[in-house]
């Protein structure tokens, strides 16, 4: 009766944090940087690097909110169609309808955060799954820019519009910046408070985590509305880096979002992952597209990569995750 | 209390079927009052030309949306469709500028788009990845693949035999539509009566369940993703062969089409019910809304938000349906 297996004490070989996830990435990322720095001499420059940082900052906002939103177990597709949507209004409230442009930045900012409220209130409320929910606005938000914009393009802004997607501050690109407050809040807001807490709960036992009391709605429609104002956000910088507004910009960042958060070590299933992954996954993710560039791959076999990291990425992670669940 | 119980489940699936079927009616109305009111408007969208246009350029859609139906009625998704049709179509012309025989050119697709459904649905079965991240990764894997493999030229100088979808039978119905109706007809009818069939409605609508009953839900899984991939290729085939040129990239947003088709076509996105005669009409009320569009001077441009309207309404309207039916 007494043979109930205990669970057994695994002997380490190594102490726990060099056998997190993140730091087997960050290592190498760390020896991927030096190969590509032997390869070519134009690589590991300062100049070459704070570049793609400027990037990779359109889609690292996004992949923030978007870490939340898969830890609690859920996804959100519509984000690239957001950026599409929210990139269109800023232009044509400044240009048709004649906002002025600080406003018309605002404007396109609470239109994102209104799309991801929609997604939220639509999973939290009708409890349609999130992977239907926002694949229904990933075609509704994309039409919409569509519809609105007719396919025409805005440009034209003036000169101080481009100061965040083109200039530098302090030595280093302006978005840059954004992106590093953003990573800290975020940083901090899933490490140290309720709310982060709260996430990790959801994506382990929502059952359970919404019996404990939690407000496991308020919670997710939170990170859903998030998700669209970062995306609002990442408009911005997107349009004040390349100057214009087209309806179709922004399509296919789901794919470079969640590739780096899987990537990053944020489990598909839910109940595990950090910030610092999701960093260490679109440095990879960026660094993979740099290093394809400078190697003279195209754009298009870039993203025949990033899928295959994303299915591969997920398999090494699924099988090392059962491994440890000793299943 | 047991024998109500009993009557209770029973007169279920009866309800439900009702419900199916009132689906299917409402879309057939749909489809039918539409063409009334914008014939109204504009009677020249009533000529039978470019009712048949309407039909035979979107037959491809309805095709692939019967295997769609099967994904999602199992309980699973697919968003790389789109991209597969694109490469497969692609395979196929080149085999026919090639100079490979006909025969060839037709069944290649098939067999490609079988083999790579197939893998698909094993690693989602067997390795247990999700399906989104799966079809996600493969949506780009060959949309990036064609594009680079290709550079999006334009396939031309096709040999005559090669347009499958020119081809009529007894001079009146052309193979597209046939395709169409002999696909619908003979996938329901599967679905419904055969045992293989019922097995997607039990892994869809309660997977432990049918586990217990000895159900593999991982060998149906890969099932429903190998025929999906073979309606993916008769798709790519229609697709190919409609017009004189294939330009060798993905149609864009093709998958969301086909997905809306299945969606408003009565397939609940929680898994277990729908049927394919469904998908099929929403896949013609699609393609209609399009041209009304164009007829009504409606900007093009906005199809994909109505798409985008027509998944949310019915999939809000199916989930709230559902909870009613259950709190009844």
């Amino acid at each position: 009766m007494s043979e109930i297996p205990l669970p057994q004490t695994v002997k380490r070989v190594a102490p726990w944090w060099l056998l997190r996830h993140e730091t087997m990435l960050a290592a190498i990322l760390f020896v991927a940087l030096v190969i590509l720095g032997v390869l070519n001499n134009r690589f590991l420059t300062l100049d070459n690097l704070l570049n793609q940082g400027r990037l990779t900052t359109e889609v690292g906002l996004i992949a923030l909110p978007m870490t939340f939103i898969i830890i609690t177990g859920g996804i959100d597709l519509s984000v690239g169609s957001i950026v599409g949507l929210c990139a269109i209004m800023l232009g044509y409230s400044w240009k048709i309808f004649g906002f002025p442009l600080p406003l018309a930045i605002c404007f396109s900012l609470v239109v994102g955060a209104a799309a991801g409220f929609l997604n939220g209130l639509v999973i939290t409320k009708v409890k349609v799954p999130p992977l239907i929910m926002t694949i229904a606005t990933l075609a509704l938000y994309r039409g919409l820019a569509e519809g609105i914009s007719q396919a025409h393009s805005v440009r034209g802004y003036p000169e101080w519009f481009y100061f965040v997607g083109q200039s530098d501050l302090f030595g280093v690109p302006a978005q840059l910046w954004l992106l590093l407050i953003a990573i800290v809040v975020a940083g901090i807001a899933l490490d140290r408070t309720t709310f982060g807490r709260t996430l990790y709960a959801i994506g382990n036992n929502e059952t359970a985590a919404r019996f404990s009391g939690l407000p496991v709605d308020r919670v997710k429609l939170i990170i859903y509305t998030l998700s669209g104002l970062m995306a609002g956000l990442s408009a911005f910088v997107l349009v004040s880096r390349v100057t214009t507004t087209r309806s179709d910009m922004g399509s296919g960042y789901e794919l470079d979002v969640i590739a780096a958060v899987v990537l990053g070590g944020t489990s598909i299933f839910g109940g595990l992952g950090t910030i610092w992954g999701t960093i260490v996954g679109l440095a990879m993710i960026q660094l993979l597209k740099n290093g394809l560039a400078l190697t003279g791959v195209k754009g298009d076999a870039t993203i025949v990569v990033i899928g295959a990291v994303l299915i591969l990425s997920t398999l090494v992670a699924g099988s090392l995750q059962r491994r440890r669940d000793g299943v | 209390m047991i024998a109500a119980t009993l009557t209770r489940t029973e007169a279920d699936p009866r309800r439900l079927l009702k419900a199916l079927a009132s689906q299917e009616v409402l879309l057939a109305i749909a489809v039918v009052g539409l063409a009334i009111a914008v014939g109204f408007y504009n009677p020249r969208f009533l000529a039978t030309r470019n009712l048949s246009d309407v039909l035979l350029g979107n037959a491809y859609i309805a095709v692939a949306a019967v295997g769609m139906s099967m994904v999602i009625i199992s309980g699973n998704i697919d968003i790389s469709v789109g991209s597969l049709i694109g490469v497969l179509a692609t395979l196929s012309g080149t085999l026919a500028v090639d100079g490979a025989p006909i025969i060839i050119t037709w069944l290649v697709p098939l067999v490609v788009g079988v083999l790579v459904m197939a893998a698909q649905g094993a690693v989602i079965a067997y390795l247990r990845i999700p399906a989104i991240v799966v079809t996600l990764g493969m949506l780009s894997i060959l949309k990036g693949g064609l594009i680079s493999a290709t550079g999006g030229k334009w396939i031309t100088d096709l040999p005559d035999g090669f347009h499958l979808a020119d081809i009529e039978l007894f001079g009146t119905v052309p193979m597209p539509v046939l395709l169409m109706i002999v696909a619908t007809i003979l996938a329901a009818l599967w679905m419904r009566h055969s045992a293989s069939g019922r097995t997607i409605y039990a892994v869809g609508g309660n997977a432990e369940a049918a586990r217990l009953c000895g159900i593999s839900q991982p060998r149906t899984t890969v099932m429903v993703f190998a025929l999906h991939g073979f309606f993916a290729g008769v798709a790519a085939l229609l697709y190919a062969t409609q017009l004189r040129v294939i330009q060798s990239t993905v149609p864009p947003n093709l998958e969301l089409t086909i997905i809306t088709a299945s969606v408003v076509g009565g397939v609940s996105i929680l898994g277990g019910v729908g049927t394919v005669i469904g998908s099929s009409l929403a896949a013609i009320l699609i393609a209609e809304i399009a041209s009304a569009l164009v007829f009504t001077d409606v900007s093009p441009y906005w199809i994909r938000a109505v798409q985008g309207s027509l998944i949310l309404i019915t999939v809000i309207a199916d989930i709230l349906r559902r909870r009613r039916m259950a709190g009844a």
